[in-house]
């Protein structure tokens, strides 16, 4: 049970950002540049970027719908299954392995990426604006897992609802739907 | 010098990555904003003592003297008290739910899991209610954040409290939506 009352109809980060608009504005403004706005990076390994932080962390709920996003996003399930088991396995380009990999340090500590690491992704043909891109999202990741767990939200356990939240996330992007999240309250209801 | 090519090496911590990418320095600076000078049940030197003290956790000294410097400026303390944070706030006067949040964000600096039904409700029982722990949450899951993107890219801090004074009551009284972000070299 989360650790305050949260609107039931959204479980996850999807009940705080409802519970705070005013805090949840510039978290989904980031959100969407970092993740959606124009990059060399593509929205399917800016997603993956999210999806290995999320994992690493351990977190149920943005490890799920991260995955969902990327799946859709790459159009297969292998590349994240693979990823969150060995990243130098992934089917990604080098330099996209080496940006994970930095990724997987910032989840750490931001003291964990070293010189060594910068050096390899940019000899992999990394930019420093992707370079910077990494570990920000890597960073807003280490933000969405902790305020999602410290509040202790709720993780459904229905494969569905994260693919139907991935796709969401594939349409809408993560700026706030102009109409809100009521008509999400029937769909949710138990049975 | 920082992992990758600022324009500008002389701006320190984050005031370097700023200048590197506005893009993101607007909802970055927004987000400071609103969760230390917002809205909140808690006073924002008391918000400001949250994010310095999960800086110290996370070892990023730029970000745990800076907003140390911004708690001292609101709270009325002279900067040397910044010390007392490390010291486990022995002068600085900490009520007994702040040291309660403070506890839960230190949960929140190691994973989000950490944080117990105990935890809560002992905040809780000292007075906290929902906004409270919310904001004390999210404050220190940003600064998870903040002290990543400071240190995950190499960028480079100055030392002395002093160099944090003006720093510190900028970002305490004027605030850090702030353009261009370049006003912060002059005491560095």
């Amino acid at each position: 049970m989360p650790h305050i009352p949260l609107p039931e109809h959204l479980p996850g980060i999807t009940g705080l950002l409802e519970y705070s608009r005013v805090t949840a504005e510039p978290i989904r403004q980031l959100t969407q540049f970092i993740l959606r706005g124009e990059n060399s990076l593509s929205p399917g390994e800016r997603e993956l970027i999210a999806t290995v932080v999320s994992h690493h962390n351990e977190c149920r709920f943005c490890t799920a719908a991260h995955t969902a996003a990327a799946d859709l996003l790459l159009g297969d399930t292998e590349t994240c299954r693979i990823m969150k088991q060995d990243i130098d396995a992934t089917p990604v380009s080098d330099k996209m392995k080496a940006l994970l990999k930095i990724a997987k340090l910032v989840q750490v500590s931001g003291k964990a990426v070293t010189p060594e690491a910068v050096a390899f992704a940019k000899q992999q043909g990394a930019t420093d604006v992707e370079i910077h891109d990494t570990v920000l999202i890597a960073g807003l990741f280490c933000l969405y897992n902790r305020y999602v767990d410290g509040m202790a939200t709720v993780a459904p356990a229905d494969s569905q609802f994260y693919r139907g939240l991935g796709q969401r996330l594939v349409d809408n992007g993560y700026n706030r739907l102009p109409n809100g999240y009521d008509h999400l309250k029937k769909q949710n209801q138990p049975a | 010098m920082a992992h990758i090519a600022l324009p500008d090496e002389s701006l320190p911590g984050i005031v370097g990555l700023f200048n590197f990418r506005p893009e993101t320095a607007a909802p970055l600076q927004l987000l400071a904003e609103t969760l230390l000078r917002g809205e909140s049940p808690l006073t924002s030197g008391e918000r400001e003592l949250i994010a310095s003290y999960v800086s110290l956790l996370n070892d990023t000294h730029f970000c745990h003297t800076s907003h140390g410097s911004a708690a001292m400026a609101h709270l009325g303390y002279d900067l040397s008290l910044i010390d007392d944070i490390k010291n486990g706030f022995q002068q600085i006067e900490v009520s007994p739910k702040l040291r309660a949040l403070l506890h839960i964000a230190g949960k929140v600096q190691k994973s989000g899991k950490a944080v117990t039904d105990e935890d809560v409700a002992a905040a809780r029982a000292e007075g906290a209610g929902d906004r409270d722990i919310h904001d004390t949450v999210l404050i220190a899951a940003a600064f998870s954040m903040f002290n990543r993107y400071v240190d995950g890219l190499g960028t480079w801090a100055p030392q002395e409290n002093e160099a944090y004074r003006e720093m510190g009551q900028r970002m305490a009284f004027t605030g850090y939506v702030r353009f261009p972000v370049k006003a912060d070299t002059a005491e560095v």
